[in-house]
């Protein structure tokens, strides 16, 4: 589904990610932890298509398609989802006209039904039961004075809705409680799917215990040193990074 | 800069809509002002005698007066003797009897800025709308409907005609001749304008509307439009403007008065999109506009709400004077301000009367290289016991090379009263562009909504076929789509 090979991009002339190779099968649950500054954010925000970051090599595509040529919306549209690990505020625009032009921009592109406003009322208060986020946060301006672990919890209600192809989660469960990390994993755990494919970048296990990856690596100077099943997680937690091969 | 801003920025150098000219024979009177022109434009309207001293008087005091300079804009000087004072379509020299007496090319300019004045075809019959081109009002639709309820709606000169009396009484009476250098120029050339008249106990059955276009070139506008509605009367107006698109200045320097007297109520909207200038700050329309209203009587209101997208230079404060015991005066405003466009715009609000109130609401938008400023005064006289100000101002940026200032001056003289001031800047910033598109929502769409968000206060207050229409303008502004 996506295959990134020999990735290469960075940051106003600073080189961050240096040949990254990594692949997703549709149906798999992939883990990417690794230390900080070991490009990690990078890697999210080049697939998503942040701009300022410049890819000098490589290819990165979904489904045969190149996505590092497309617009950031045109790989929404395309199916790439990236949850963000501070989502910001965009004050006046309700959630609900956001989440509805959002739908309409991408379900269109994906060729289903764009639902009625009715419909989309009715799927987007299911999805805020999901995600247990009252419903006059639908009425709010988009994370609007919304807390961390809300604002987290709305990026998992935006992804329920959008039911993309591929899920990217930068460090989503930063600044998260007990109670919070529960409801999102949750909402990730009901989009597994065989025809889609999810990768978690964390820094901590934590999240790990809540969706269970079948892959673990090892992002670190820029490229993946190290992959493996779980346990490889519970191996990092234990002993850090500082043994395997290739972290600095 | 970064990728984001530039091609919102690339958006934000849009073409202008209305700036198509229309090829029409008008007359014109030379360019030129001298007591002969004054002399002129008054015999050209066959005015009274009483009216032509009044303008003499306005053009003897204006020469001793200095232009202005305290704005925060910088512009051109004005060459009043280059300018014309008066054009009229040559076919409208002796004054259409009916539509059909209207120039067709006329007609068609109106259909291309979407005001069709065939009245069967206008908004299902819920606003009148009077036209004005250039420098006379050329058709007012449903005026027998509204006579039917009492209530005068013409054109200015059509009233120094039949209501000498009203405008005797009320010309002058809010925005004197000599209030300020360009109030002054307007009162003793002012062409024409729109006069709205309710009396007692109405309710006007349907919304009021101007538009107002300038054609020809090197003319100046000065319209003059008063609005008086008589004790429990209320209206609800809105003007139009736009203008073609001319390598040179055009100035426009209107005066706007309105009267509510006890327990009368009056909303003026203004959609104001005068051609801005170019990209590089050719050309454009210099708004130098003395906007103001009292509240005469007890219990009275007035609401000013004004969108404002056009024009290269704007100088603006449409202002409340509070002297009826418990009226309410309301000033919305959105300005939004690109290219090499100047904003220097507000409201002033003068409590004198006891427990009057007043709020205050500006948004304003600056993208490119524009400057866009508020300036407001509230004043709270020692009479005005309990009186009250709400003023919020809000500053939207896009991209790094624009300005917005706020300039609030409060003074109060009364121990009662309660004065609220908030003020905020923000930025649509890089992140919030990119948390759109990585939704699915494209760059301009996603600049369209965070702006239009950031004005739904004011927007709301617009007449309801208006508030579309405004958030329209401002998509068109913000993405240059054409058509």
């Amino acid at each position: 589904m996506l295959k990134v090979e020999n990735l290469c991009a960075g940051i106003e002339d600073k080189s961050i990610l240096q040949g990254l190779n990594f692949t997703v099968n549709a149906g798999e649950v992939h883990a990417i932890m690794g230390p900080n500054g070991a490009g990690k954010s990078t890697f999210s925000y080049v697939l998503g298509g942040r701009p300022g970051y410049e890819v000098t090599d490589g290819t990165a595509t979904l489904d045969g398609v190149d996505l590092l040529d497309m617009e950031p919306e045109e790989r929404a549209q395309a199916g790439v989802f990236l949850a963000f690990q501070y989502p910001v505020e965009v004050p006046g625009v309700s959630n609900m006209e956001f989440l509805k032009a959002s739908v309409e921009s991408v379900y269109a592109a994906r060729g289903w039904d764009v639902p009625s406003t009715v419909a989309f009322m009715k799927l987007a208060r299911e999805a805020c039961a999901k995600v247990e986020l009252p419903l006059e946060f639908l009425k709010r301006g988009v994370n609007e004075g919304f807390s961390g672990g809300e604002r987290k919890r709305n990026e998992i209600l935006q992804m329920l809705l959008l039911q993309p192809k591929l899920c990217l989660l930068d460090e989503t469960d930063s600044g998260l409680d007990i109670d919070a990390l529960q409801v999102v994993a949750e909402g990730v755990n009901s989009l597994r799917s065989p025809d889609r494919g999810i990768v978690i970048v964390t820094h901590y296990q934590r999240l790990l215990d809540y969706i269970k990856p079948d892959f673990v690596h090892v992002l670190a100077g820029g490229k993946i040193v190290k992959s493996g099943g779980p346990e490889l997680a519970l191996e990092l937690e234990e002993k850090g990074y500082g043994w395997i091969e290739g972290v600095a | 800069m970064s990728e984001h801003t530039d091609r919102i920025e690339a958006n934000l150098n849009s073409e202008y809509e209305a700036g198509f000219i229309t090829d029409i024979e008008s007359e014109s009177l030379p360019p030129g002002l001298d007591e002969g022109t004054v002399r002129a434009i008054s015999a050209r309207k066959g005015e009274p005698e009483w009216l032509l001293d009044w303008r003499l008087e306005a053009f003897k005091h204006w020469q001793t007066m200095e232009e202005p300079d305290w704005a925060h804009v910088k512009y051109e000087k004005i060459d009043f003797q280059a300018l014309s004072y008066f054009s009229a379509p040559k076919s409208q020299a002796d004054g259409p009897k009916s539509l059909d007496e209207v120039d067709p090319e006329l007609l068609r300019t109106y259909e291309k800025l979407g005001i069709p004045l065939h009245e069967q075809k206008m908004l299902a019959g819920v606003v009148a709308v009077d036209v004005v081109f250039d420098s006379v009002s050329i058709h007012t639709t449903f005026k027998a409907n509204l006579a039917e309820a009492g209530v005068i709606f013409s054109s200015f000169s059509e009233a120094v005609k039949e209501h000498p009396e009203l405008i005797k009484k009320y010309l002058g009476s809010v925005v004197p001749a000599r209030d300020n250098y360009y109030a002054c120029l307007n009162s003793a050339v002012f062409s024409d304008g729109s006069f709205v008249f309710i009396p007692k106990g109405v309710t006007c059955p349907m919304e009021l509307s101007t538009y107002f276009r300038i054609n020809a070139l090197n003319t100046g506008q000065f319209e003059r439009t008063l609005i008086v509605a008589e004790e429990g009367a209320s209206v609800s107006y809105l003007e139009g403007c736009t203008a073609p698109m001319r390598d040179e200045y055009q100035l426009h320097a209107a005066v706007v008065e309105l009267v509510a007297l006890d327990d009368a109520k009056i909303k003026y909207s203004t959609v104001q999109n005068w051609y801005p200038g170019d990209a590089d700050g050719k050309g454009g329309v210099y708004n130098f506009v003395t906007k103001r209203g009292i509240c005469k009587g007890v219990n009275s209101h007035i609401s000013w709400t004004q969108v404002e997208t056009g024009s290269a230079v704007t100088w603006k404060y449409p202002s409340v004077i509070l002297k009826g015991d418990n009226s309410v005066g309301e000033f919305y405003s959105v300005a939004l301000t690109r290219g090499r466009q100047q904003a220097d715009t507000g409201t002033k609000m003068i409590h004198l009367g006891k427990n009057t109130k007043s709020t205050i609401i500006a948004k304003g938008i600056s993208a490119v290289n524009s400057e866009n400023i508020y300036r407001g005064l509230v004043r709270i006289a020692p009479t005005a016991a309990g009186a009250r100000n709400y003023t919020q101002c809000d500053s939207l940026l896009i991209g790094d090379t624009c300005g917005a200032h706020t300039f609030p001056y409060i003074e109060n003289k009364q121990n009662s009263a309660v004065i609220e001031h908030e003020a905020t800047t923000s930025k649509v910033s890089d992140e919030q562009l990119f948390l759109c598109q990585q939704r699915g929502i494209d760059a301009e769409k996603a600049v369209s909504m965070i702006v239009n968000g950031f004005c739904k206060d004011v927007f709301k207050e617009l007449p309801m076929e208006f508030a579309v229409e405004a958030g329209k303008l401002l998509e068109i502004s913000l993405e240059g789509s054409v058509g």
